[in-house]
């Protein structure tokens, strides 16, 4: 049974992780193939330091969308969340928290294409030349990225003590005071995780950018679809080894923050 | 506020709800402003454009010997398409006159949006999009159960072992997930290559080569890769929360492995089953880039069909046939989703990443 057991995980992990090994592999291929090896190098790395071209600027675009959907979403969604929390249950929060279950359970490609409608049928009302812009990708980003940020911090607030709010009144704190200085620690947490969240989803969608975002602003992922097989480069590969590295460090830091308030609520 | 502090908490807390009352509606304002604007208005404009035509034509008018001639030519779509020149030679031949003697005041290309049509849906129910629908459905179907099969025994395994095991193997597991599919997917297609790693091995080993792109195999392949983390994780939060005395008492009561596994922890763990089947299904019965990358674009999928109706046949009505083929995929996965959760409890699970 043990012997089995070892057997299926050491396989997915392979699974998982063969086309990552390969990748990383390519990337640092002398030549401009992506499937055969004719020697070791580092120029595409080098290639992406200085400079880059196109490839590095779809990088940049994409960082940009995740920062500021992931910003915006976070500041939107934490307030829906306190909202949420402070609304009685009733047929208007069942209601919100319904439509916010909508972009979460609908396929990407349903809410790409509904967004992609809105912005044209906007377009045709208003008389716009163009339905879709860099704004209306920002927009759509926002739009999936609230319900994750909600997710994170609603049930931080819902384990939340609502005696020390209460408390803090009654020693004279102001309502703005209190949310600030008592219940704002509690949920820090999950704000923060709701945003790295929002950052990584907004950073790696691409079936819903594909619909909504315009000529003017590519993102990355976009880009690489983009790309017919004999142009995908192992630069892609270079610059997705540096991205996976990145993730890793992410991903230790947003384990940090959850054991460290586990040992928080542990040491109450 | 002392009076109301002294006459004990209920009664300050009531007056405190009161006052906050406006302050809520406030807070809840901006997203459910947000939500009706950008999640519910958007999935009424998919019926709205599955249920309405959409025809570009040319409008052209022109005068010749005194008279003056009006017509609308569809403007076609594909091959078929007319370009502004030949519809206003068609035109001129539609009167009978020649093109050299007609005076064009105007000819542009326009699109009519707006009539109730079940053209659409009618399209959906064509035979290539039925082809489609019922691949979509038996590869997500195969994908969906490979992914099972593959993610309860690790599940399962992961649940059991040490506490910084489990967190280290959970990061190992999120890492992939958190890389974008595009390029995995890419990498995968080096791999099954003619000329990839795996057929170089075969040849190694004096093999024949073998055709892997292209085949359903591969697509399915795709999914299953792309989407079995979807499935550990919600089938690894439940098994995590199964007591570990309950298995104990089961081993004590004299259970066999298989009795335990049967009467103890597949009862346990079918609602984070059932969220990881929903998490895998739905992602692959919609996918377009999955099949279009492990077919070379051999196998259309749902979303395949979709996405190149949108692109190819934008203003010849492509946009109102993918809107319906949408609103159909929505209508699928949702009456999916709903007898699925029948299955759970109401709790519904771990709603895990």
């Amino acid at each position: 049974m043990k012997a089995f057991g070892r057997i299926v995980t050491f396989l997915v992990y392979f699974f998982l992780y063969a086309p990552l090994l390969v990748m990383i592999f390519f990337s640092f291929n002398a030549g401009k193939s992506t499937s055969v090896f004719s020697g070791f190098s580092l120029r595409w790395y080098r290639e992406l330091f200085s400079g880059g071209g196109v490839l590095m600027e779809a990088m940049r675009n994409s960082l940009l969308l995740a920062v500021l959907s992931a910003v915006i979403a976070t500041l939107i969604g934490t307030v829906a969340a306190i909202g949420l929390y402070r609304l009685k249950k009733g047929f208007l929060s069942g209601a919100i928290l319904t439509v916010n279950n909508i972009p979460l359970m609908n396929p990407d490609i349903v809410t790409g294409v509904s967004m992609m409608l809105l912005f044209v049928f906007a377009a045709g009302v208003f008389g716009a030349v163009n339905a879709t812009n860099f704004y209306t990708l920002l927009i759509s980003h926002v739009t999936f990225n609230i319900p994750y940020v909600i997710l994170n911090v609603l049930p931080k607030l819902r384990q939340s003590d609502p005696a020390l709010y209460e408390a803090a009144l009654d020693l004279g704190c102001t309502p703005q005071k209190a949310f600030f200085k008592v219940t704002m620690p509690q949920i820090t947490s999950g704000i923060l995780a709701g945003m790295l969240m929002a950052f990584t989803l907004s950073f790696d969608d691409f079936v819903i950018s594909y619909y909504t975002s315009g000529n003017d602003f590519v993102t990355l992922p976009v880009y690489i679809y983009s790309l017919v097989k004999k142009t995908v480069k192992p630069n892609i590969y270079a610059l997705y080894s540096i991205i996976l590295v990145a993730i890793l460090a992410l991903l230790i830091v947003y384990n940090a923050i959850l054991s460290r308030s586990d040992t928080k609520k542990e040491g109450k | 506020m002392t009076g109301a502090a002294q006459g004990g908490k209920a009664p300050s807390l009531a007056a405190r709800r009161e006052r906050t009352s406006l302050g809520v509606k406030l807070l809840n304002a901006p997203y459910l402003l947000w939500s009706v604007i950008f999640i519910v208005v958007p999935i009424l404009m998919v019926v709205f454009y599955a249920f309405s035509e959409t025809a570009s034509y040319y409008a052209i008018s022109f005068s010749a010997g005194g008279q003056e001639y009006s017509c609308e030519l569809p403007a076609g779509e594909g091959e078929e398409a007319l370009t502004l020149e030949e519809a206003k030679e068609k035109a001129a031949e539609r009167y009978g006159v020649a093109l050299s003697e007609a005076e064009f005041t105007r000819a542009t290309l326009e699109i009519r949006s707006g009539g109730f049509t079940l053209e659409n849906l009618r399209q959906v129910w064509s035979p290539s999009s039925r082809h489609a629908m019922l691949l979509s459905f038996l590869y997500s179907f195969a994908a969906t159960a490979i992914s099972l099969v593959i993610a309860y025994p690790f599940a399962y395994v992961l649940s059991r072992s040490g506490a910084k095991s489990q967190r280290i193997q959970m990061l190992l597991i999120m890492l992939p997930m958190w890389m974008n599919m595009l390029v995995r997917t890419y990498s995968w297609q080096q791999i099954l290559e003619n000329n990839g790693i795996i057929n170089k091995v075969f040849a190694f080993f004096g093999l024949g080569q073998a055709t892997m792109l292209g085949t359903p195999g591969a697509v399915i392949l795709g999914m299953v890769y792309n989407y079995l983390p979807y499935m550990i994780l919600p089938i690894y939060t439940v098994m995590s929360k199964i007591d570990v005395s309950l298995l104990e008492a089961a081993d004590d009561l004299g259970c066999n492995g298989f009795q335990k596994l049967c009467r103890l922890i597949l009862p346990l763990s079918v609602p984070g089953v059932i969220s990881g089947l929903i998490m895998v299904f739905v992602p692959s019965i919609s996918t377009f880039y999955i099949s279009q990358k492990m077919s070379n674009g051999m196998i259309k999928l749902v979303g395949d069909l979709i996405e190149s109706k949108i692109k190819d046949q934008w203003g010849s009505g492509g946009l109102n046939v993918g809107a319906a083929m949408s609103l159909v995929l929505m209508v699928i996965i949702l009456v999916c989703t709903f007898v699925m959760n029948r299955f759970s409890d109401e709790d519904g699970g771990g709603m895990v990443v």
